[in-house]
């Protein structure tokens, strides 16, 4: 997505400042900012899943405009959180947006996710059901590109590829094989690439926080050794059929040829994005 | 819109009213526009016209370019209502994009249409109404480099000429109260910021962008009552325009506009004063592969 969210913040303050001149006072807010990073120290364990009888007594100290606002807001920060594809943690929604909503968590929950799905075609999903986390997955059928010039990431080919060498693979890709493989596509993830930046960062880093790699320590290897295994958003986001069908075209075989990848692309599994009509 | 409202001669007397007269013009509009979208969203909700996969689709799209301009906008409705075998009506995209923002409201979300000052073609720009700090939390911008683009905001809305020169802004830069940029810092802000679509460069000076107007507009007139001039023509703001020299009219009128209203008359006069237009009168620029209007 593209950032939309630039002037959100100068409007706020526009519109503070004339305030702060029509009443010729002056006050200055101290805005706490909020890092990208989730912070580890700050856990969920301080919250609680309020109750359904909690939420109903929560819900008659709010107006029914204000239940509504607080959803819009919820669903702001999933939709800034999806731009940069970085899951939201439930701590970090309740300490930053919902605030004194808290105990009506749920039914906020309910509305944002029912707004995702009849006016984006978007589904809240829960990658991590032990720190609560959840991310943003379309639920509209892939189709052919839009007519219309789509800045896609350039990164998103190079990521495919990866993510196709891990699941021929078998779904576990030493380190050393994927630096190999790209230096034969002539990415070198040892040098800055002109369209993807820095190869190594993007990959082992970037691609692992949007969670749509797992990059884990091999265990008893000396040297330390990694290796790559598809991330909770790839699961839910990338069609094993597809990446079937680009090595199909890419080596001229039949995907049905990968007897155990056809099995696996094709098994009951295949909740997310489904095929091409 | 009746342009010759305003076609009589000027004195300071009428200038004034004038003034007084489009202030007032421009309230009406505002509250008639706000009655327009009450409506509209009641009219939707008594015929429940319900958002469908296309229009999913058509919005999706729109939040991964933040702007197309009409012809792309047409093509892409198109597009989305064949993917899902909805009906299409080529001339209904108007109403295809009311659906959606009647929908989108609560979210204080909006498509909103707007002219290229540049180009004058019309584009239709995914505009976020929240003014809260929760969409600034993943902003890509650091607090300074907010304060930056809001002085060059300044920079140009108090300008004469609607633009901001590389050399104003660095300098800009050394006034910021929160965390001074170096030099190297603010040329690669702002390399970013025409990157992200909101500023517009052209050799050293910049511009705001069609985005940036669009979604700003209503901050823009409201903060900058005094300074900001609004097209003789099209009612929006003028930035990028040509300005009557008559001391006592100084109406604006943007370059798109300018080429529209002077089309084939022999002796341009400014539609405000009825002095002689004296600048150079631009072509017309039709959008590419014009099909109708």
């Amino acid at each position: 997505m593209e950032p939309t969210q630039l002037l959100g913040f100068i409007k706020a303050e526009m519109t503070q400042r004339k305030r702060v001149s029509n009443t010729q006072s002056s006050s200055q807010n101290k805005r706490q900012s909020v890092p990208l990073a989730s912070q580890e120290e700050d856990d969920d364990s301080t919250f609680t899943q309020p109750s359904s009888s909690q939420v109903q007594r929560g819900l008659e100290r709010f107006t029914p405009a204000q239940v509504d606002q607080k959803t819009a807001e919820v669903v702001q920060f999933f939709l800034v959180r999806d731009q940069k594809k970085i899951p939201v943690r439930r701590a970090d929604l309740v300490k930053h947006v919902l605030k004194d909503y808290r105990n009506i968590y749920p039914e906020i929950m309910k509305r944002a996710a029912r707004t995702f799905d009849q006016v984006f075609g978007l589904k809240i999903v829960e990658i991590d059901s032990k720190n609560h986390m959840y991310i943003l997955v379309n639920k509209l059928e892939t189709a052919e590109a839009p007519p219309i010039t789509n800045p896609t990431n350039p990164k998103t080919g190079l990521l495919f590829v990866v993510l196709s060498l891990i699941f021929m693979k078998g779904g576990a890709v030493r380190e050393n094989l994927i630096w190999n493989t790209l230096k034969k596509l002539r990415v070198d993830a040892g040098e800055k690439h002109e369209e993807f930046g820095d190869v190594k960062k993007a990959i082992t880093d970037e691609f692992v926080r949007q969670r749509y790699l797992e990059y884990v320590r091999i265990p008893h290897t000396e040297p330390v050794e990694f290796e790559f295994r598809w991330g909770q958003r790839a699961e839910v986001e990338v069609s094993k059929v597809k990446i079937l069908e680009f090595m199909g075209e890419l080596h001229d075989q039949d995907p049905q040829s990968w007897t155990q990848q056809f099995r696996e692309a094709h098994s009951g599994s295949s909740q997310s994005a489904p095929s091409n009509r | 819109m009746d342009y010759n409202d305003y076609n009589y001669i000027s004195t300071d007397y009428n200038a004034h009213n004038y003034r007084k007269k489009k202030k007032q013009q421009q309230q009406e509009e505002e509250e008639k526009e706000g009655a327009h979208c009450r409506s509209v969203t009641d009219q939707s909700r008594d015929m429940a016209r319900p958002m469908e996969d296309s229009h999913r689709r058509f919005l999706q799209t729109m939040m991964a370019n933040g702007i197309v301009d009409e012809q792309s906008a047409r093509t892409l409705c198109q597009y989305c209502c064949e993917t899902h075998n909805t009906q299409h009506t080529p001339d209904k995209l108007d109403d295809f994009i009311e659906t959606i923002n009647s929908k989108l409201q609560p979210m204080f979300m909006q498509i909103r249409k707007g002219m290229s000052e540049d180009n004058g073609h019309q584009f239709y720009a995914l505009v976020n109404m929240a003014e809260t700090d929760v969409t600034r939390m993943s902003s890509d911008y650091a607090d300074n480099e907010l304060e930056l683009f809001r002085k060059t905001m300044d920079l140009i809305v108090c300008s004469e000429n609607g633009k901001a020169s590389s050399t104003d802004i660095l300098n800009s830069a050394d006034t910021l109260t929160t965390k001074k940029l170096k030099k190297s810092e603010t040329e690669h802000l702002l390399n970013r910021l025409v990157h992200d679509k909101w500023l517009n460069e052209k050799r050293g000076e910049y511009t705001l962008s069609t985005r940036c107007i669009i979604e700003m507009e209503p901050y823009i007139r409201s903060m900058y009552q005094d300074q900001v001039k609004v097209c003789h023509i099209c009612r929006n703001i003028a930035f990028q325009c040509q300005i009557c020299e008559k001391p006592t009219c100084g109406i604006k009128i943007h370059n798109p506009c300018v080429a529209r209203y002077f089309k084939g008359r022999a002796e341009p006069r400014c539609p405000a004063c009825d002095d002689f237009w004296p600048h150079e009168i631009p072509e017309v620029r039709r959008p590419r592969s014009q099909s109708k209007r």
